[in-house]
């Protein structure tokens, strides 16, 4: 089918410490998402739920036919999607190829995680499981990746340790004006550098917290958009690449390979080059990682993601907005759910609706990304309809 | 030192610590994998126990999960064998190191407790391997 797909509807839970369990999350994005787009749930007939580790968190799994029972959808065809922390990118281009190929004319995505009941310890040995035994073995956390990572970085190239720490006050900043964000706060960049060490250089405020929620879409042909809606968003790329499950078999730890490739194609797709996108949501997981991304992306040559973030350039009034609904980092990182609500705060922006935060924008990109780079899905969303 | 033995034939995670793979290719990777770069074939494997390294890059980690020390020094190293690099990721004996340094491994029975975390402690998650130490 060459008919573009497009978004109708968009949602996301409140982010943060939440009492509800995974499949009340799931619901609660998923319900909001149809009403949000006026569509029944009998109109349904995809349903795709995207969740890292529903069975380690709280041993509960089924979780994509749990969400298709509590909503009504029934006998919509329904999928659990898991790319660990990429997984809700990975939601979407399943949720893309289901309506690309004809296949359905109304798909569900709702990405979510619990998390905020186990220990810090013990969620990040769930994370860090995705490692290879001959890494795990090591104790290596996700967190220690990052530090490896940003100490090559700062030393490869001259770059300030204090423009890690910008990244961290830009996305706090940009957070405050998100009501959905886990923190809605600002720091200062003295508050991240002397914040406690958790992977030297890095510090408490360079990492995204521990998080519960979820978010959703509705996906849909833009044929079938138009009967629902005079404003929504038309999915031009959508792809995904892999890197090494070892993290230390890349040849330059600082190149993110697929981010490079996901975003080759995803903007071959689209017809466009990182020079056109507006807006841009990028899985800062931890604020080394929104550099390497940058750079991956081609909004930044190698080794110079840092000057731009030290200019100014990627602040909600700067040339690029990166992470206006505040990130992973201030927003949370529910892991199944972040992929989705990279897309939620795009879709916001492309039809006018993200309130304070609003930018200027025709077209933005989603990055998200698995284990430290392993997995990453590019998404390219612009305006269709009247939004266009 | 080079061994010609024929690769291991199971996963790469039940190979001995620090023995690499050698690939049809020439690449060496530690761990190993079933297959190389580009497809290629293993055909011998390397110990690199008695190599010494260089520091890539290195961390303290203060936030360790279950069963694992705390702190954690983890470094990506570097050794030169026959003409190629082959970077490993271990943990170090102490933070006191610079990128650039030689360090050399130092085997330890158990990295960190087994059946702690996660993995089950006679899963098939190896416990063993090597730290890395300065060369003074």
């Amino acid at each position: 089918m060459d008919e573009p797909v497009a978004v109708i509807g968009a949602s996301m839970t409140q982010f943060g410490q939440r009492e509800a369990w995974i499949q009340e999350l799931l619901a609660e994005a998923g319900a909001a998402c149809l009403e949000d787009a006026g569509v029944p749930p009998a109109d349904v007939e995809h349903v795709y739920a995207a969740n890292m580790a529903s069975g380690e968190f709280e041993g509960q799994g089924g979780v994509m036919n749990a969400l298709a029972h509590d909503l009504g959808l029934l006998p919509a065809y329904s999928q659990r999607v898991d790319q660990t922390s990429s997984s809700g990118g990975a939601g979407i281009y399943a949720a893309w190829q289901s309506v690309a190929s004809g296949a359905s004319e109304m798909t569900l995505l709702v990405g979510g995680e619990k998390m905020t009941h186990r220990t810090t310890g013990e969620a990040t040995d769930v994370i860090a499981s995705i490692t290879h035994p001959a890494e795990y073995k090591h104790g290596v956390t996700l967190p220690s990746f990052a530090g490896m990572t940003a100490r090559h970085y700062l030393e490869t190239h001259d770059a300030p340790r204090e423009s890690l720490a910008k990244v961290a006050v830009k996305n706090h900043q940009h957070g405050v004006d998100n009501p959905n964000a886990q923190f809605q706060k600002e720091v200062d960049e003295a508050t991240v550098l002397e914040s406690p060490i958790v992977a030297d250089p890095l510090r408490l405020y360079d990492f995204c917290p521990i998080t519960d929620g979820s978010a959703a879409l509705l996906l849909c042909p833009e044929s079938v958009a138009r009967e629902y809606t005079e404003e929504y968003a038309v999915i031009s790329g959508v792809a995904g690449a892999t890197d090494t499950h070892v993290v230390h078999q890349r040849e330059d730890p600082t190149r993110m390979g697929g981010v490079i490739e996901s975003s080759d194609r995803a903007y071959e797709m689209a017809g466009i080059g990182p020079e056109d996108v507006d807006v841009a949501e990028l899985h800062d997981m931890f604020t080394i990682l929104e550099f390497l991304q940058m750079e991956g992306l081609g909004f930044a040559e190698a080794g110079e993601a840092w000057q731009h973030v030290e200019a100014g350039r990627t602040e909600r009034d700067g040339e690029l907005p990166i992470n206006t609904s505040g990130g992973l980092k201030s927003k949370g990182h529910p892991l199944g759910a972040s992929g989705v609500a990279q897309a939620v705060e795009l879709y916001e922006q492309l039809v006018g609706e993200a309130g304070p935060r609003q930018v200027e924008a025709d077209v933005g990109l989603a990055c998200n990304v698995g284990g430290f780079g392993n997995c990453v899905i590019t998404t390219i969303l612009e305006s269709g309809g009247e939004a266009a | 030192m080079s061994d010609d033995r024929a690769p291991p034939a199971t996963a790469s995670w039940d190979q001995e610590p620090l023995v690499a793979t050698r690939y049809e290719s020439g690449a060496i990777a530690c761990p190993g994998h079933p297959l190389g770069p580009e497809g290629t074939q293993p055909v011998g494997t390397v110990d690199l126990a008695e190599h010494t390294a260089q520091v890539v890059t290195w961390t303290t980690s203060t936030a360790t999960p279950p069963g694992v020390r705390e702190p954690n020094h983890l470094a990506i190293v570097e050794f030169e064998v026959e003409g190629r690099s082959v970077r490993v990721l271990g943990q170090l004996t102490t933070g006191e190191v610079e990128t650039g340094d030689e360090v050399r491994p130092i085997y330890v029975e158990e990295l960190r407790e087994p059946g702690v975390g996660i993995k089950d402690a006679d899963g098939p998650q190896a416990w063993d391997g090597y730290r890395f130490e300065p060369v003074e």
